[in-house]
């Protein structure tokens, strides 16, 4: 066919007229694209997958039960790769390329930390799903992960009446590491007790003989650890090699967050206290209805279900109810929406989202390990961001961009 | 005094790990001069055989010291023969393929084993110092890096196939001339290596858990060691090791891990300024 001006005028004359008509017929059954930005490769997969997994699931309940807003979400998947730098310019690809609706994702507070200004300068909604050191304050970001004053209060109020005034924390040398090390001392000095000694480690420590005879030097009366990083696991084989495990308890805010206790065998990490939002034990009709969803979609063998799987999973239902009551995708009315209070039946319990900090208030639970399964030990109801809320209030000061660094005192 | 001994032991703990994960690199890079960018993958490897076997029912010690090195000597010669040896003398290139060795290794033991893959415990209990407790195990550990050194210096120095492949790595035109196989030989030596590497992972399976990214905590110390030592593999790994395991040990018991590791880094890096050819290029030189 001859490419002459006729023929040009009559292609150009057409695309144009579908071009005016096509978007209205686009958009009434155009996917809702959110984006998943997961660790799902390079060391941080065992915490990564079962996020993603999760929130894949839950997507998957709001299409199967009619959509949000008449339409079907579709998730654009990324691999952050444990790094920061492939975070961050997934981030980037998520808000200007796919223009997603939300972006739920990021494990470590330094990945957020990288992916959260990018977020914001691109005007996209963002959730942080996974437990941190608290104090980010950003009208953007909603953070549902549990922050240090929903569990490692528990823990430490535990180790100083369970098992004695002195302990030592073992923590990974990053920000979360440090300031929930800080929140210990102070916890532990509020209690009556004291920290003896603490330790930073790298995210690839894989040797710690030096650091468990310290312990035995310092012989405190239980440990904490605020391990991150597969290698890191190491330290409790070796704990237990040394027989330590037994002596000198340990207590967690991390352990089991990955499936850790997978890798050890089982006398390895019994004993272990963890204090999560989510205990795959909890007793409750939601958890065991949903349970039974679980297995039945990823198989009998599946992995159980960590505190982080869950908080994806129930962000993405807490993010869909939020998205329902705006009745729109327009950023700051999701925005708006879900600072109206809007809670979420999750078989965690109830979950719902805090107006002036946008972090969550939940059940939490102190648990101990037995079989690599953790027993629920007691149940706090509804607990609140309070270290968050002590700094932070985005109601007074809707334009605050910035992540607080608590000062522990 | 009790704590001085724990401290000792832990110093000795450190060197013989870093003798070990660095002896089968010595032989392939040291030997051969191929840059093994996958030798932690080897590492891993002789991790994942030793936890299978002994999941299968086999002794734990067979599975460590034997099944572990054999298993990947085995790989090692089947890549020797396919893969590493259209690549010798071509530094960059076999940096590159190894690379994407160890990438693909990571991979396949992903799809099969996934990521949580329960370890094997370790053996043996603890032994009292004093008021401290110590796994037995340490001390297996630091035999079996002397042990190791040991047999590699025997086969070396007094065997015929040691013979054969010192020569045909100082002089392979020579050791052919001679009548040496010199294929032969280099997919021997790799296969050395690899093994060694195997051996090294099956010695330290009990000691960590095994996952598939692993290899990447063990790949930079083993290469600053292996060219720390410098030339002379076995007087080379082993100096390099001691230094490099009591100023980071030292360093880590005084502070923290964090900066007994970059201590490790800037000894490494001062050694290198000082003496280029590493530590057997101006002292022990000669030596095996």
């Amino acid at each position: 066919m001859m490419i002459d001006r006729r023929s040009v005028l009559k292609g150009a004359a057409a695309v144009a007229g579908s071009a005016a008509v096509a978007p209205h017929v686009r958009a009434a059954g155009e996917p809702i694209k959110i984006a998943s930005i997961y660790d799902l490769s390079g060391g941080l997969e065992g915490v990564g997958k079962p996020m993603h997994d999760l929130l894949m699931m839950a997507v998957d309940e709001i299409n199967g039960g009619g959509g949000l807003l008449g339409r079907k979400i579709e998730v654009v998947s990324y691999d952050s790769q444990t790094s920061v730098q492939v975070a961050a310019q997934y981030a980037q690809e998520a808000a200007l390329k796919n223009k997603v609706a939300v972006a739920h994702g990021g494990i470590t507070s330094a990945s957020r930390e990288a992916m959260r200004p990018v977020f914001d300068r691109y005007r996209t909604l963002y959730f942080y799903d996974t437990p941190y050191e608290g104090g980010v304050c950003d009208r953007n970001i909603f953070c549902t992960g549990s922050t240090p004053r929903q569990n490692t209060d528990r823990l430490v109020a535990h180790a100083l009446k369970a098992w004695g005034k002195k302990g030592y924390v073992l923590a990974a040398d990053y920000n979360y590491g440090q300031i929930t090390t800080d929140w210990v001392k102070k916890l532990a000095k509020d209690g009556g007790g004291e920290v003896v000694g603490n330790e930073f480690f790298p995210l690839d420590a894989t040797n710690f003989g030096s650091t468990i005879s310290k312990i035995q030097a310092a012989n405190p009366n239980w440990i904490l650890t605020v391990l991150v990083g597969a290698p890191t696991i190491s330290f409790y084989r070796q704990y237990a090699a040394a027989g330590l495990n037994s002596k000198i308890p340990v207590t967690s805010t991390t352990f089991g967050a990955g499936h850790e206790e997978l890798t050890l065998k089982p006398e390895e990490s019994d004993g272990i206290v963890v204090c999560y939002n989510y205990i795959q034990s909890i007793d409750s009709p939601v958890n065991k209805a949903f349970l039974k969803r679980y297995y039945e979609r990823f198989g009998k063998d599946a992995l159980s279900v960590t505190d982080l799987a869950m908080s994806s999973y129930q962000s993405v239902h807490l993010w869909a109810e939020g998205v329902k009551k705006a009745g729109s995708l327009d950023r700051m009315k999701q925005i708006e929406a879900l600072e109206t209070g809007i809670s979420y039946d999750s078989p965690s319990g109830k979950v719902s989202l805090e107006k002036s900090t946008h972090h969550a208030i939940f059940d939490t639970h102190l648990g101990v390990f037995k079989n690599r399964e953790i027993q629920v030990i007691e149940s706090y109801p509804q607990q609140r961001a309070v270290d968050t809320e002590e700094v932070c209030n985005l109601v007074k000061k809707p334009n605050d961009h910035q992540q607080y660094v608590i000062k522990v005192k | 005094m009790a704590y001085d001994v724990v401290v000792g032991i832990e110093f000795l703990y450190a060197i013989a790990t870093l003798v070990l994960i660095s002896l089968g690199l010595a032989v392939i890079f040291g030997m051969m001069r191929i840059i093994n960018l996958a030798h932690g993958e080897f590492l891993v490897l002789g991790s994942y055989a030793a936890t299978v076997a002994t999941h299968r029912g086999v002794n734990l010690w067979i599975a460590i010291l034997v099944i572990a090195p054999a298993t990947v000597a085995l790989i090692g010669v089947l890549l020797e023969r396919f893969f590493i040896r259209f690549l010798y003398g071509r530094i960059l290139d076999t940096m590159l393929a190894t690379w994407g060795l160890s990438l693909f290794v990571v991979g396949i033991l992903t799809l099969i084993f996934g990521e949580t893959t329960e370890g094997v415990g370790t053996p043996e209990g603890v032994v009292a110092i004093g008021p401290y407790t110590v796994s037995i195990y340490r001390f297996v550990v630091i035999g079996f890096a002397v042990l190791t050194v040991a047999i590699v210096y025997g086969v070396l120095r007094f065997t015929r196939l040691g013979l054969l492949a010192r020569g045909t790595m100082q002089n392979p035109a020579m050791a052919e001339a001679l009548g040496v196989d010199t294929s032969r030989m280099y997919a021997v030596t790799f296969a050395l290596g690899a093994g060694l590497a195997g051996l090294a992972g099956g010695i330290l399976a009990p000691v960590s858990v095994v996952f598939p990214t692993l290899g990447g905590s063990y790949l930079a110390r083993a290469f600053i060691t292996v060219i720390g030592g410098g030339p002379a593999i076995l007087a080379g790994t082993s100096a390099a090791s001691f230094l490099f395991g009591i100023v980071s040990q030292a360093v880590s018991f005084l502070t923290t891990q964090v900066y007994g590791e970059v201590a490790l880094l800037v000894v490494a890096i001062a050694l290198i300024r000082v003496l280029p050819r590493g530590i057997t290029g101006r002292f022990f030189r000669g030596s095996l």
